[in-house]
């Protein structure tokens, strides 16, 4: 008398989903970098376009031959991968030998992401160990800095993008120090209006302030990203560089240098604000913010490099299990604890 | 924390939670319509937490309408009645909605009945003390008619030396799709006011408050002209989110104040109830109706007729959804209660059930589910959770199979409102795995091993 209906699935509550997904979040954050790609086109001529799609195949790469066969379309489709190598390629020198951007990709994808267990299991920014790995294997070739072009060159490749593997790359034009070189070593600024714009040596995606503050704002607008990140980052920065230009205004920068100088806005809307590998709770990510807001200052102020956001981010990557910890919300009718 | 007092504190809500699509213009300006008797009903004997209720009748015995069929089986159970006038024809184990066999009722109707109740001897309420009055209310088998159909005489058996102030009735129907509550609001607030005086009455409550969100325009204004003065009620607009018709959410939206964990909403002088309960309560007073037929709305892009119904408790799913059309040939899941905490049932035979909200018929559109990626830990979760616990910890945890680590979570105070799930961009089923760890937890502290 009683039967199962043969077509009814059993399918557990809740039956309704919000329309965000994984994938679509990585490829927002692509979306919001595209008029920072173009900006580094504009910039850096063609090159710059090599260097990224090589990056991006080499993080694919080794992606492909380190995952087993049958979790690969699952794990080529949720599109990290492809923002990895974007976000890498970002970070490079626009004189970078193809060949070390190569390699990069794959420390990114290989030593920052899959030795951990894939998406979701890494510590560490799967972007910054690539990078970390490239600025310690070959220091000389990321910190040689071409200067910013303009349209006028747009099809003049440099030579040292095909420098063979393991020879020594021939640089064309006269390297050109970064505005956070000439501050640190010749203790001369750069005008905040060609930091804005983006007109300065420096990494491909770092240089223009304007566009990629534009690009943070769309991501906040599709809620894609956690705004307590970046924010807690300026404002930490701001005023620890505030602190040091009153103590010393000749040797230190002032608090708007430091966070249109450099990677600092990059690093701040696009690296940190990486979900998997910075804190879960509200408060957790302010303190992971101010932490590294701080230690991009004092990296950038004592350390032995002009530039500092990379450690910054990868140090407080570190700490974020220990921030996740000490930072579970309080839960509803229970009284705060710690630990 | 017996100074509630609603008037003196700022209107918000509950802190997290979601906005899913509300989905309630299908039948939201649908009026109540009475499905017609039919001939099979089902009673199952164990509709809700606590003891099942025992039989009083035996196979073949003639029923009225309204007839005690079963007692209740200790103090956290209630009196069942029969849904119509006919004979008992089995009692035994029957397809129950969650997928297993139960206890229940068998009665066919009888066709020649008039199926009017009978003649009700009047009852007084003002004269009954308290524990008549819950004894009253057990002898109605009414229930919380939210969805958990807890006892409602439990509720309003408070301890010595506690006491309600406040009477907060639920008018939040949160979940979407469901309209029952919306419709009972508009057409008879006569009767739940009427239910709210008894309450305030019986209960010794300063006042009652009626939560209402505010996508109810219509019943918040129509509440509003029947507001006497010589009553003490409040209807209070909040505004809409998920879950806010949950107990202790309700209680923060209105009031400000938390329940603690373990606690009651008695503990702070509140008793919530649903509007459903509130006019079973007048019924049961008014008309000596006990409580043997309810609100369903029937919905979803499956319906082929989207409707809101009376129907009489025991009547199959099957022949509430042929009254109004049936199913479309798209529909693949078919869920009792709401789409965000109800359960699909395997099976258009079981009944309908003194906690049965809504009947949703779902297409491919819904459960089709998107592949799932790993947790990347967003946090979404984290912002949607009502309760403020980790729902991506608590998921990696049970996904580990971590079930005693989960305690250390706080997973036992999870209602399992689903709002995680709901979030979730990498389609996790975070509150899937989340009920299956606490049954684990569950099943092993009866079993007394250390868990």
């Amino acid at each position: 008398m009683i039967k199962k209906e043969p077509d009814l699935l059993i399918q557990a509550t809740p039956m309704l989903r919000q329309e965000m997904t994984t994938p679509r979040a990585m490829l927002d954050v692509w979306i919001a970098l595209i008029p920072v790609i173009l900006a580094a086109v504009w910039f850096f001529g063609v090159g710059a376009l090599l260097l990224l799609l090589t990056t991006i195949a080499g993080g694919l790469m080794t992606e492909w031959v380190f995952t087993p066969a049958d979790k690969r379309r699952g794990v080529m489709r949720d599109n990290s991968s492809l923002l990895t190598g974007l976000l890498l390629g970002l970070t490079l020198p626009p004189g970078l030998p193809l060949w070390m951007a190569f390699l990069g990709g794959a420390a990114a994808i290989g030593l920052g992401k899959l030795i951990w267990g894939g998406l979701g299991s890494n510590l560490f920014n799967p972007a910054l160990v690539g990078r970390a790995f490239l600025l310690g294997t070959f220091p000389i070739a990321m910190t040689t800095w071409s200067p910013a072009m303009g349209p006028g060159h747009f099809f003049e490749v440099q030579g040292s993008l095909f420098a063979l593997p393991f020879q020594t790359p021939v640089y064309d034009a006269v390297s050109a120090a970064t505005p956070l070189g000439l501050m640190k070593f010749e203790q001369q600024s750069t005008a905040l209006s060609k930091l804005l714009i983006g007109n300065t040596s420096g990494s491909l995606g770092e240089t223009s302030g304007l566009l990629l503050l534009l690009g943070g704002l769309f991501l906040l607008w599709r809620r894609d990203l956690d705004w307590r990140i970046p924010t807690a980052i300026f404002a930490s920065a701001a005023l620890f560089s505030g602190l040091l230009y009153l103590v010393n205004p000749v040797q230190f920068p002032g608090p708007l240098f430091t966070l249109f100088s450099g990677s600092l806005l990059f690093g701040a809307i696009y690296m940190a604000t990486d979900p998997v590998t910075s804190p879960l709770s509200p408060r957790g990510a302010w303190i992971f913010g101010i932490g590294i807001g701080f230690l991009i200052v004092l990296i950038r102020g004592f350390g032995g490099l002009p530039e500092g956001v990379m450690y910054a981010i990868l140090l407080m990557n570190g700490a974020t299990p220990l921030i996740d910890r000490y930072t579970q919300p309080r839960v509803f009718g229970r009284q705060a604890r710690s630990g | 924390m017996h100074s509630l007092n609603p008037m003196n504190l700022l209107r918000g809500s509950f802190r997290h939670g979601v906005h899913p699509a509300a989905h309630k213009e299908q039948t939201v300006d649908l009026p109540i319509q009475r499905v017609p008797f039919g001939d099979r009903y089902l009673m199952p004997l164990g509709q809700h937490i606590g003891a099942p209720s025992k039989p009083v009748v035996g196979v073949g015995q003639r029923l009225y309408r309204g007839q005690i069929i079963a007692e209740p089986g200790a103090f956290v159970s209630t009196f069942l009645h029969s849904p119509v006038t006919g004979r008992v024809i089995d009692i035994g184990p029957h397809r129950h909605t969650d997928g297993t066999f139960k206890p229940a009722i068998e009665i066919e109707a009888d066709p020649y009945a008039t199926q009017q109740l009978p003649p009700a001897q009047t009852r007084d309420w003002k004269k009954l003390d308290i524990t008549a009055f819950i004894g009253e209310v057990q002898r109605a088998g009414i229930v919380g008619m939210g969805g958990a159909a807890f006892p409602a005489h439990v509720k309003y058996s408070i301890p010595e030396g506690q006491q309600i102030t406040e009477l907060l009735v639920n008018g939040a129907e949160c979940e979407p799709y469901l309209t029952n509550d919306h419709r009972l609001m508009v057409e008879r607030p006569e009767a739940l006011l009427r239910g709210i005086e008894i309450l305030l009455e019986k209960l010794g409550a300063a006042r009652a408050t009626i939560g209402v969100e505010a996508n109810k325009p219509d019943a918040i204004e129509i509440l509003r002209d029947h507001l006497s003065p010589d009553l003490p009620v409040e209807v209070v607009s909040l505004p809409v989110k998920y879950p806010q018709g949950a107990e202790k959410m309700l209680i923060k939206a209105v009031y400000g104040q938390e329940v603690p964990a373990g606690q009651l909403p008695r503990d702070l002088g509140v008793t919530v109830n649903n509007v459903g309960t509130v006019v079973a309560i007048a019924d049961w007073f008014d008309t000596g109706m006990p409580l043997i037929e309810r609100v369903v709305t029937v919905s979803g892009p499956g319906a082929a007729y989207p409707s809101n119904l009376i129907v009489p408790l025991g009547t199959s799913v099957r022949d509430v959804l042929s009254f109004c059309g049936g199913l479309r040939s798209e529909t693949r899941e078919v869920v009792m209660g709401g789409p965000m905490m109800g359960s699909p049932i395997a099976s258009l035979d079981v009944p309908v059930m003194k906690g049965t909200s809504g009947i949703l018929a779902f297409t491919n559109t819904e459960t089709l589910r998107p592949p799932e990626y790993p947790c990347i830990r967003c946090g979404r979760c984290l912002e949607a959770c009502p309760y403020f616990l980790n729902p991506s910890r608590l998921a990696r945890l049970a996904k580990a199979r971590l079930f005693s680590e989960m305690k250390d979570y706080r997973v036992q105070d999870c209602v399992e409102c689903g709002s995680c799930t709901f979030t979730c961009p990498s389609g996790i089923p975070i509150v899937q795995l989340i009920r299956t760890a606490k049954d684990n937890l569950a099943h092993a502290s009866r079993k007394g091993e250390p868990t």
